[in-house]
This record gives C-alpha cells, structure tokens and sequence, in this order.
C-alpha cells in the first residue's frame, strides 16, 4: 500500500476552474517536486465542495484545513509552511462571519456545511472523479452489484417506489411509477435516458454531480437498466459542459475496462452500456420529449404526450427518463433502503434536494437539504444572508417556469407541493435571491425574454403569446404601460398555461404570475404613477443632486455627454434631458450626493 | 471483467488509502514527528519516512504522520508523539528508521509501547 502522509484536494468544479484551480494545481505539484515530498503528499483534483462563492478552495488531510480564495501566488506558502513544517497558512483559512477560531473549524462544522445533508453529493469534493477505485472505495457500484445478485428486477422497482424519490429535474413525478410503467412494456429493445440538459439560468447542481461523481449517473442507470429490461442508455448533456462531458467520458470508459459495463456484467449475464449525446444548448430539450427527438437526430421538438415515453419514447422503443440528481440518489436507496430515505425530507416529498444558490447572496453555491427545510434556513443559516445590508425581496426558485417568492412566504417548508401551492415550483433547483434593488416587473421580463428567445416555435400559443406577453412587459418597464395592460397579461398567461404543447409553454406564464400576485403594487406603481419603486427601470427614473454635494466637479469631468454643471464648492445640477443614466457619476462621487428618483 | 471478490478488495484497498481524508477520526493513530530545523538537522526525514514506509507496508490506513515544529528539547531530536485512540501520548526520543520499525510493530500495532525508546527512559538515564 502507498501511503501518503498527506492528501492536498483541490477543487475542478466549473467554478473554481474559471477562478483558476489548475494553475493552482500545477503550481502545487511542481513546488511539491522541488521541495521533494512527491512520496509523502498527494495532490487530488475533486468535484466541486459547494462553496463556489470563496473559490478556489483547497481543502488539506489529515488536517481537514480548508482553505479559501486560494491564487497561485500562495501555493508557496502552503507548501513552504504547511506541508513542509505543519504549520497552517492561518490568513488563507476559511472562517464564518464573526469567527476568530484561528485554525478554521472542521468541514462539518461550518455554518455553510453544518445545515446540510449530502446523499446527491456525497462524494463531490471527497473523490478523484477520475478514479473509478476511489468512486468504489466509497461502496460504489455495490448497489448495482447488490441489484444483480441479490435482486429481482420487480425488487428493484419496489424499493424505489417505497422510497418515495420523486424526479429531481422538477416536475416531481415519482421515479418508482415511471420505472415501473417502462418494465411493464413488451418490447425488443427499451432505453434509459439520462437528462442532462440543464438549462434553467443559475441551476448548476446536474453539471457538478456529473463534474464530482460521474460514476453514481453511470451505476444508476445501469440498475434502472436492470429493472426495466433495457441494454441502452443515453445520456443528453449539454455541450456548454465540457469538464462535466469529459469526466463522463472518462467514467464510462473505466466502467467498461472494469466490466461494469457492457456485457455480461459481473458474470451475472446482464448487459448494459452507455451512449453519451451532447445537446447544443436549446433550453427546449430538457423537455423529456423534445430531448429525444435530439438523440434521433431530428430538430429539438416536443410531440404531445400521451404516448409517455414508458410506452413509445426513443426510437419509438419503452424509454424510462430521469435527471441526474434523481439518479444519484438511487444506488444510496438500494443499499440503504427505502426507510432510511424517509427518514429524510417530508412525507410527500422524502430525501434531500440540491440547490443552486445565487443572486444577492453571500455564499454563492450549491447545498443539499432535506426536504421541508424552511427557505430562511437555506438563504440565512447556509446562504450567509444579502451581501451588503440590504433587505431581502423575493427569492426566485424554478427558473424560467417558476415563480418568485417574497418575504412573508420564507417560513414555507422546501418541497414540491408546498411550492407550487405558492405559485412557484421546485424546478429543477435554481434559487435566485433578489434584494430591494431588484424590480420584479424587470424580472419577469427578464424570464420571459429568455422563453421567448428559447421558444421553439411549435405551437402558437407560446410562440406567439409569450412574445406578446413580452411586449406588454417591455412597454410597462418603458413607462408606457396601458391601464388595462395587468388584466391583459393575467388573460394571455392563463390561455398559455391551458393551451402550450409543453412544459415550456406551460409554465413560461409562471415568472409573470408569482410577480403579480405578490408584487402587484410594483406593477400598478409602473403603470399608472410612471415609477420604478425599486429604482431599476432607466425609462422611470432621473438623477438628481443633493445638498451633500460639496461642488467637487468630479461628477462633471467624469460625465460622458456634459450633463452635469455647476461652480467649484457649489452644489452641482444635471440636466435630466442630456443625462444618459450612465450613473458613472453616481460611482464617482465620494459623498453619496447623487441618488436616482 | 471484475468479479464481486475484485470489486471488494479494489474498495478495501482503496479505502485504506483515502482513509485520510474521513472526517471523524476517532481509530486514528496519529504520529506526530518534530520537523523544525532541529529535528531535520538530526534526521527527522528519514524518520517520518519510515513511518510511512512501515504504516504502507503493514496497510495501516488507520495511522497519520503528521509534522510539528520544535517542542524545545532540540537536543533529543529526531522526536515523536505517538497517539493512540483513549491513551496517553507516549513521546518517544533519539529516533532512527530501525527504532521506527520496532515502534510501528509493537506500539501502533500491538499497543505496546516501546518503553526503552520513550523520553521517560532516556531523560533518567542522563540524570541518574
């Protein structure tokens, strides 16, 4: 056995790799060459810890030093002081808000851990996704292993079922039900499909399991394979992924050398592998049926359901279709249970959830809860509150097809039911904080824009009536909102949700609803006042001077179109004509004497 | 294609190399080596190495070598503490890899401290 005395893991999540993890990496290795402790140290790259927001993160073992916010220029140091002579870099250790504990606390124990529970993400951040014996180490593949052994298929589909793990990617749909619709098919040739097409703006919990722990996708569906009687498995992922499509890559091919997949798979004589198809970035195909009409080779359309894809989905063929974070959870189930799953979360919705926390907020990151933990334990226990000592205003959830949530709501327990009663929706698990600096009117825009522009035209009602719903948004952000312009997109969004082909259409209306029922003043105060309360909308709103203007001229010099004038140590006008609302002038004044109005 | 029997010792193996990064470590046996300047100049190195070496060779996943600085009696370099789970720490002095091989065989795998090694025996027997 090749003992290191210690493990040096280094983030290589998206997030951290944009701030930089692999020079962090090389530059690790190559002081660790020339201070000649190759045989005592290990440098491991991970999947994702979570806390994106204080990347890159560099967490050192046996010590458990988790140190943030790490540039290359301090891998010196680390090496130097802390590999070398033990002793810890402290200025570089991670601490919470209003904490002196020098060395750091254990991982478990930070606030933004401490509230959280990890099955989806067990692994990610602990395991080399490219080592397929540490994924094992971890009782990886035993689940399959325990499957085809000890299992029936029909056993398969009842502990799942029991469990009561219902679709991560939003729709909540429970996975038992779906597995066993598609076993219940007589057919040559069935499929499992893998949805990884993650599209939803801020939601990146699919890519960082597929970034961190590969092999939990690949096990699963291999044991969904088993269960339905399928040899073939998909999985669409987005081409905009390009680490999470590598380690994949790289996962499947160490399956196949081990013989977890393909044929005859631990001498049991059950065949499976796996076919990886890259998405091209229309958000469209995530929808299940529009997702493999793209594996077929054809333009990414919907078709009207029923037939459910259990009865004629790919290539026509029984196909059983679940999102990443749902199988994730799967392999945990079978070797643990179905009762130790409900042990978890809420009766309606047992487990834990995984989050993609963003907008105005301090740890900026991805957490798993059980479900039925509050919104207010996710954006203040673990999300570190708004940046800035600004209030808190609405938290969007569920993306483009999903709604906004105010304040007097954030008590509401997390969980599929509970959302939508709401009016918003779990979704696949984007969570956007917005603070009072956010219109709602300009968000709603903002969601409907990108529908519209995702459209993909099929049927009229959301070609055309998001479009038109749109316009009307436009024009009230613009201050040239109509009177009857509320009632107006109340009636299109209802006709919308009736009549759309699919989900997109179908809940594209959402955005706009959630905003009205609990914003409708923001809306009102847009329309008939001509104002933007939250001082967002650049049509609404003019610059003005206060009485803490010193006459400094700074404002005047830095105006690109001259709008400002004013004496030396005299207070300073703009004219609102000239003015562009560049608020540059606003960046440049030292005595807050600019405000908008 | 691996069998169940593969698959298993391919997770044992492995667990005991990764065992490090557990985050409750209460079977851990920890060996605590001085490597401040002192320590090094005496040979503090080749010490922790053949910690490690011994602790690999016997697949002792459950023992980490970590470092320290100077505890001030720079004179009985090369040290270190040995720690077992609910004892006391036993710090042992004057150490080489032969000594080191002793200690992993009859301290961190049997319990048994290697009494004629320890700080207790050595500082008697320069003030007696």
């Amino acid at each position: 056995m090749e003992v290191f005395r210690s493990h040096v893991l280094v983030c290589g999540g998206t997030g951290c790799t944009s701030s930089g993890s692999d020079k962090i990496i090389a530059a690790m290795e190559e002081q660790i060459k020339q201070s000649g402790l190759e045989r005592e140290i290990k440098v491991i790259r991970t999947g994702c810890f979570g806390l994106c927001e204080v990347g890159p993160v560099v967490i050192v073992y046996p010590e458990g030093t988790f140190y943030a916010r790490v540039k290359d220029a301090d891998v010196e140091e680390i090496v130097q002081e802390h590999l070398l002579k033990g002793r810890i870099v402290r200025r570089l250790v991670y601490t919470d808000k209003g904490d002196h504990h020098d060395a750091g606390k254990p991982l478990g124990e930070i606030d933004f851990y401490r509230h959280q529970t990890r099955i989806a993400l067990r692994n990610c951040g602990v395991i080399d996704p490219e080592n397929i014996d540490e994924y094992i180490a971890f009782d990886g593949y035993k689940a399959l292993a325990k499957a085809l052994t000890e299992m029936t298929p029909e056993g398969v589909i009842d502990v799942i079922t029991k469990s009561g793990l219902r679709g991560r990617g939003g729709g909540g749909f429970p996975a038992g039900t779906k597995w066993k619709f598609a076993a219940a098919q007589k057919a040559d040739k069935k499929y499992v499909i893998c949805n990884a097409d993650e599209g939803d703006p801020g939601a990146f919990m699919d890519r960082s399991v597929l970034e961190g722990d590969p092999h939990a996708v690949i096990e699963a569906m291999a044991i969904c394979g088993y269960s339905m009687g399928s040899d073939e498995g998909y999985v669409y992922v987005r081409a905009e992924y390009p680490i999470a499509v590598k380690r994949l890559n790289i996962a499947i091919a160490e399956a196949r050398e081990y013989g977890l997949l393909g044929k005859d798979i631990l001498g049991t004589g059950f065949n499976f592998d796996i076919h990886v198809r890259l998405g091209a970035g229309a958000f469209v195909c995530g929808e299940e049926t529009a997702l493999m009409v793209s594996i077929e080779g054809m333009r990414g359309e919907p078709r009207p359901k029923p037939p459910f894809p259990a009865v004629k989905g790919l290539f026509g063929k029984p196909s059983n279709i679940n999102n990443v974070e749902t199988y994730a959870n799967v392999p945990q189930i079978l070797l643990k249970g179905a009762e130790w799953f409900r042990t978890m979360g809420t009766e309606r919705s047992p487990g834990t959830k995984v989050f993609a926390l963003g907008g105005k907020i301090n740890n900026t990151g991805l957490v798993e809860v059980p479900m039925g933990t509050p919104l207010r334990t996710v954006i203040y226990d673990i999300g570190g509150g708004i940046p800035n000592d600004r209030k808190f205003k609405a938290v969007q959830t569920g993306g483009p097809s999903g709604g906004c949530i105010p304040a007097n709501l954030l008590d509401v327990p997390i969980e599929y039911d509970s959302l939508l009663e709401i009016g918003s929706m779990m979704g696949s698990g984007g969570m956007v904080v917005m603070d009072e600096d956010n219109c709602m009117v300009d968000i709603a825009r903002f969601f409907l824009d990108f529908t519209v522009e995702e459209s993909c035209g099929k049927c009229t009602p959301c070609r055309i009536g998001t479009r038109r719903m749109l316009e009307i948004l436009e024009r009230i952000v613009e201050g040239k909102g109509q009177p009857d312009d509320i009632e107006k997109l109340e009636r299109l969004a209802r006709s919308i949700k009736a009549t759309a082909l699919c989900g997109l259409g179908q809940t594209a209306p959402n955005p706009v609803l959630s905003t009205l029922h609990y914003f409708r003043h923001e809306y009102e105060a847009h329309i008939q006042d001509k104002k933007c309360p939250a001082h967002q909308c650049k049509s609404l709103l003019h610059l003005e001077i206060t009485d803490k203007c010193r006459g400094c001229t700074a404002c005047v010099r830095v105006c690109p179109v001259d709008a400002i004038t004013g004496e030396v140590r005299n207070k300073h006008a703009i004219d609102t004509d000239k003015c562009t609302k560049c608020y540059s002038c606003i960046e440049k004044c030292r005595f807050d004497a600019i405000v908008k109005v | 294609m691996k069998t169940l029997a593969e698959l298993e010792k391919i997770r044992k193996d492995t667990l005991d190399r990764i065992n490090l990064r557990k985050e409750d470590k209460d079977d851990a046996i920890r060996v605590v080596v001085g490597m401040a300047t002192c320590g090094i100049a005496a040979g503090a190195r080749p010490v922790m190495m053949a910690f490690m070496e011994e602790a690999g060779r016997r697949n002792l996943s459950q023992v980490h070598v970590t470092q320290t600085g100077c505890i001030g009696m720079c004179r009985l370099e090369p040290m270190a503490d040995v720690l077992l789970p609910g004892q006391e720490k036993v710090t042992y002095v004057h150490l080489n890899p032969d000594k080191v091989r002793r200690i992993v065989a009859e301290h961190l795998v049997n319990g048994q401290p290697v009494t004629e090694f320890t700080i207790g025996t050595a500082e008697g027997k320069t003030n007696g």
